[in-house]
């Protein structure tokens, strides 16, 4: 099939559509990582005291453990000595308007697509948005706050809500986690901090965009978000970064609390510059996200559709605490070229009456290795767990693997666990039969893709879908094996 | 990786394996060599670690203690097979081959037949024909990269053996009858080597058993070579004491058009652990393999799959099923690998298991790696119980509760035996499994056939 030849070249030959840099001044601090650097950290931020207790402790927990392994991943060493811990825009005074922005920050964010101003308030969305490590601007807060809800920065919700911090963070990903999640806790940077109170439906979609400009940093945000009871909050998160030719480092961590009745739901679209056709640069994504299912009743759901990073490692995972408590896994995962994923999620059923879902459609293109990997866990009282797993494949190329590692631990006799996978290629009979109803076939190639993946992209939010589309277009526009 | 701190055991196997070495200076260089190389292997990783992937589930080491006894020689004793083999499975005639504590038992040690099919004692094997023994032994076993594997290429002295020349086929299947007969606690190692030329057919019935109720552990392993469109039909039945620790290790490569058929029945046996590793390295191979295993008390067994689809053009099929109950923990992992170039090919694996109380435990990792992209493969894995609405459907027809739910607990499990082609096998593992669901089937003093 010629045709073949020149869809693949189609594909290689896209550009990474966001990639460009910001020329705004970062304040960087030395390169490296040391008990000093994360005092400084804590000191630039103002932090109270536990504050930089917790760092400490994290650090020298840090320092102790190993770079995991286990993943199906090639990752080359990284050199936590090269790497610049924190960077800040340097105009970092406090915005009251617009106007005030930075224009090159407002000109990134409009290319980006991001409703940052205040007359795309129609669009319903309230953005937090972090460049690079601090929150620049977060619009919407007014009229959030009128409701009870706290939507503001990382650094604020230290600087305001103790309390709430002193309680929450680290209760749900401790520091002593794994090994990126408790780098992260030493040198956090910034993120964002949700709080819903009790029974208020949050009335917007809450919405954070992370970008890492400056070269050489690493991103460690950190996001927490508390619903509390009978809340509801749906939040999204999206990212992007310039090309740059160095691989950039990227661990952040998400908590999530779920009281009783409350629902959360959780979407990511990702599309950090995956490195150019040679595999050369590209974000190393190592991500923690959990989230805790506390009360009865209480639901969360994670949907991610992942194209971009170098390295994506990154398992958003659900603690059925509460009893009759659902937590739902969607994913898409993309890869091309020379990126390599390994994703998936874990569900931990420990109340009674515990439901959980997860559905993950990997797609698979160029030289890039894409896996799945999961636990379901039913504890002995878990009684009546239910989970369906469904995790499919899709290759596009002869070069491409595709893996699943699902693991099934079960205590209790009472649960009914089923999983499915199925790994494929588009088949040569369903591009004939578009082909035979006139549609070209790279335009058949998308639509196949686009049917495979709408289980999943059905689950975000309408604007974030159409972004998720356009995205798995441009990722694999009419690559066909 | 650090090489673990010496353990007493593993001190002793050195001790011990200093002197079968010794003992086995009259063997072929190679064959030590082998040995050798393979305890130095052994030596570096040790038992497997706790937090070694492939034995997540399943920790070795705690059971294996320096108060086994490596049994040196064969047992002298006089066995009247005729006592130990009444065989009552009507219409099954098989050619038996009887080994105590991993040695060939027998005085005649090695037959050729007219067809020149060679089988017997593969110790006879490797210094009658050491030539057909070198070109395959410890070449396929080795590939498992484990490390229990490693131990028995080091340890074993003896086994079974057969070589099928191209085109022959046995007149009846092969039955090796693997015993535990001992009176101290014991470590035994054993190994198989199953040669089977082009166009060639076989079936072999694999039993392993106990004789006496000490303390033991079983370390044995097989390797299999089917050649160009060879068949091969393979079952193995467990049913030893509980008090034993079984590991097991297959190794099995096939050539272009071959077909070979695992079954591993699992009724009884402490803790076990059954190693299965297929290379289809022909195309157009074909390998089915399905266990079942029935637990309860404090039973562990686990079942590691590996298929490994090097070549275009093969078809895999895995169907493994668990009946849980008590406290018994059954364990699977099933890994489907497809290689670069392995185009058309098609892989199937199927897991399911029934967890009877609320202390029985599942692990199940069925695992797709695949690296081709004209392929059709599908895992599935299931944990449940048995199915309520069934069981109306019989109690409503009159079926009382207990009967009911043995019929629904047969019938899942007959899934696997239909796999068997050997009538009269199948219909006693049938009756077996009927037993062993019923709790009639305490242990098995005697033979496959004749437990009844």
């Amino acid at each position: 099939m010629p045709e073949s030849d020149n869809i693949i070249n189609d594909v290689t030959s896209s550009e990474y559509k966001y990639g460009f840099i910001s020329d705004i001044e970062s304040e960087t601090f030395p390169t490296g990582i040391d008990e000093d650097i994360v005092r400084l950290i804590s000191k630039k931020k103002g932090e109270p005291e536990f504050m930089l207790e917790w760092r400490l402790k994290a650090f020298n927990h840090w320092k102790k453990m190993k770079m995991p392994d286990w993943a199906h991943l090639q990752i080359p060493p990284i050199n936590y000595r090269d790497i610049i811990f924190y960077a800040v825009p340097k105009q970092s005074a406090k915005y009251e308007s617009l106007d005030e922005i930075d224009p090159e920050i407002k000109a990134t964010f409009d290319k980006l697509g991001i409703p940052l101003e205040e007359q795309k308030k129609l669009s319903g969305v309230a953005v937090d948005a972090v460049f690079d490590s601090v929150s620049v601007k977060t619009t919407f807060k007014e009229a959030l706050s009128e409701k009870g809800i706290i939507f503001c920065s990382m650094s604020e919700a230290v600087q305001n809500h103790r309390d709430l911090i002193k309680q929450y963070l680290g209760s749900v990903v401790p520091y002593t986690d794994n090994y990126f999640a408790t780098l992260n806790s030493a040198v956090f940077s910034d993120g964002s901090f949700v709080y819903i109170p009790k029974g208020v439906r949050c009335p917007m979609e809450l919405s954070t965009y992370f970008r890492i400009n400056a070269l050489n940093t690493g991103q460690f945000e950190r996001t927490l978000i508390i619903a509390d009871e009978g809340a509801y909050v749906s939040y999204l998160e999206g990212c992007t970064a310039p090309m740059r030719d160095e691989s950039q480092l990227h661990a952040a961590v998400v908590e999530i609390v779920v009281m009783k009745d409350a629902e959360v739901k959780y979407s990511t679209v990702q599309n950090w510059y995956p490195g150019d056709k040679q595999g050369k640069g590209g974000i190393y994504n190592f991500v923690t996200k959990r989230g805790i299912c506390k009360g009865e009743n209480a639901r969360l759901s994670w949907t991610q559709v992942e194209t971009g990073s170098a390295v994506t490692w990154k398992y958003p995972s659900c603690i059925l605490q509460g009893d009759n408590s659902y937590g739902e896994f969607f994913s898409v995962a993309v890869t091309n070229n020379y990126q390599q994923a390994d994703t998936g999620t874990k569900m931990i059923h420990i109340g009674k009456n515990t439901k959980s879902r997860i559905v993950s459609k990997g797609i698979s293109a160029g030289f890039s290795q894409n896996s799945y990997r999961g636990l379901v866990k039913v504890l002995k009282n878990a009684t009546n767990a239910r989970n369906f797993s469904q995790c499919d494949s899709l290759l596009l190329g002869d070069k491409c693997g595709a893996h699943t590692f699902p693991y099934i631990e079960a205590d209790n006799a009472s649960a009914i666990l089923e999983h499915e996978a199925t790994t494929s290629r588009i088949g040569e009979d369903q591009i004939f039969y578009c082909n035979q109803r006139g549609i070209k076939t790279e335009d058949a190639v998308g639509l196949i893709i686009n049917g495979y993946a709408r289980e999943v992209i059905n689950q975000l939010p309408m604007e974030f879908a159409v972004e998720a589309q356009k995205l798995l277009q441009i990722s694999l526009e009419g690559s066909v094996g | 990786m650090n090489s673990p701190e010496t353990s007493p055991m593993i001190e002793k196997l050195e001790q011990e394996f200093r002197v079968l070495l010794k003992q086995g200076d009259h063997l072929p260089e190679w064959f030590n060599e082998i040995r050798q190389n393979a305890f130095d292997v052994f030596k570096m990783t040790g038992f497997p670690a706790k937090k070694d992937e492939n034995y997540k589930y399943t920790y070795l080491e705690p059971h294996i203690t320096p108060s086994y006894q490596i049994p040196a020689h064969p047992v002298t004793i006089k066995i009247d097979e005729k006592e130990i083999f009444k065989c009552d499975v009507p219409e099954l005639n098989t050619n038996l081959v009887l080994l105590i504590n991993g040695f060939f038992y027998g005085k005649e040690r090695l037959k050729k037949l007219s067809s020149g099919v060679i089988w017997g004692s593969l110790n006879e094997a490797i210094l009658k024909y050491p030539d057909l023994v070198e070109a395959q032994y410890g070449k396929h076993l080795s590939q498992m990269n484990d490390p229990m594997a490693e131990l028995n290429l080091a340890m074993s002295q003896d086994g079974f053996f057969i070589y099928l020349p191209d085109n022959t086929e046995m007149d009846a299947p092969i039955q090796i009858i693997n015993i535990a007969l001992n009176e101290d606690e014991q470590f035994i190692s054993t190994h198989n080597l199953i040669i089977v030329g082009q166009n060639s057919h076989v079936k072999l019935v694999l039993c392993d058993h106990s004789l006496s109720p000490q303390r033991f552990i079983m370390n044995s392993a097989s390797e299999v070579v089917a050649g160009k469109n060879a068949r091969i039909e393979f079952s193995k039945l467990q049913n030893s004491h509980n008090h034993s620790v079984q590991v097991s290790s297959v190794s099995v490569s096939q050539d272009e058009g071959s077909n070979v058929i695992s079954n591993y029945i699992t009724l009884h046996g402490g803790i076990i652990r059954n190693n299965l590793l297929v290379n289809l390295n022909g195309k157009g191979a074909v390998n089915d393999a399905s266990g079942l295993y029935i637990a309860d008390k404090m039973q562990h067994i686990d079942n590691f799959v590996q298929i490994q689809h090097q070549s275009p053009e093969c078809h895999s099929t895995q169907l493994y099923k668990g009946i849980l109950d008590d406290i018994s923990m059954g364990v699977f992992s099933g890994k489907i690998l497809v290689a670069k170039d392995a185009q058309k090919t098609q892989a199937f694996q199927t897991n399911k298991n029934i967890l009877l109380t609320s202390d029985a435990k599942v692990r199940t990792k069925p695992q797709l790696e695949i690296y081709a992209d004209d392929v059709k493969c599908s895992h599935g894995a299931t944990v449940g119980q048995i199915d309520e609405e069934a069981l109306f459907y019989l109690r409503s027809r009159g079926i009382d509760n207990k009967e009911a739910r043995l019929m629904l607990l047969h019938a899942f499990a007959h899934e696997v035996m239909k796999k068997i082609s050997i009538d009269p096998l199948r219909d006693r593992y049938d009756e077996l499994v009927n037993k062993r669901l019923r709790g009639e089937l305490s242990r098995c003093n005697n033979c496959a056939v004749n437990c009844g």
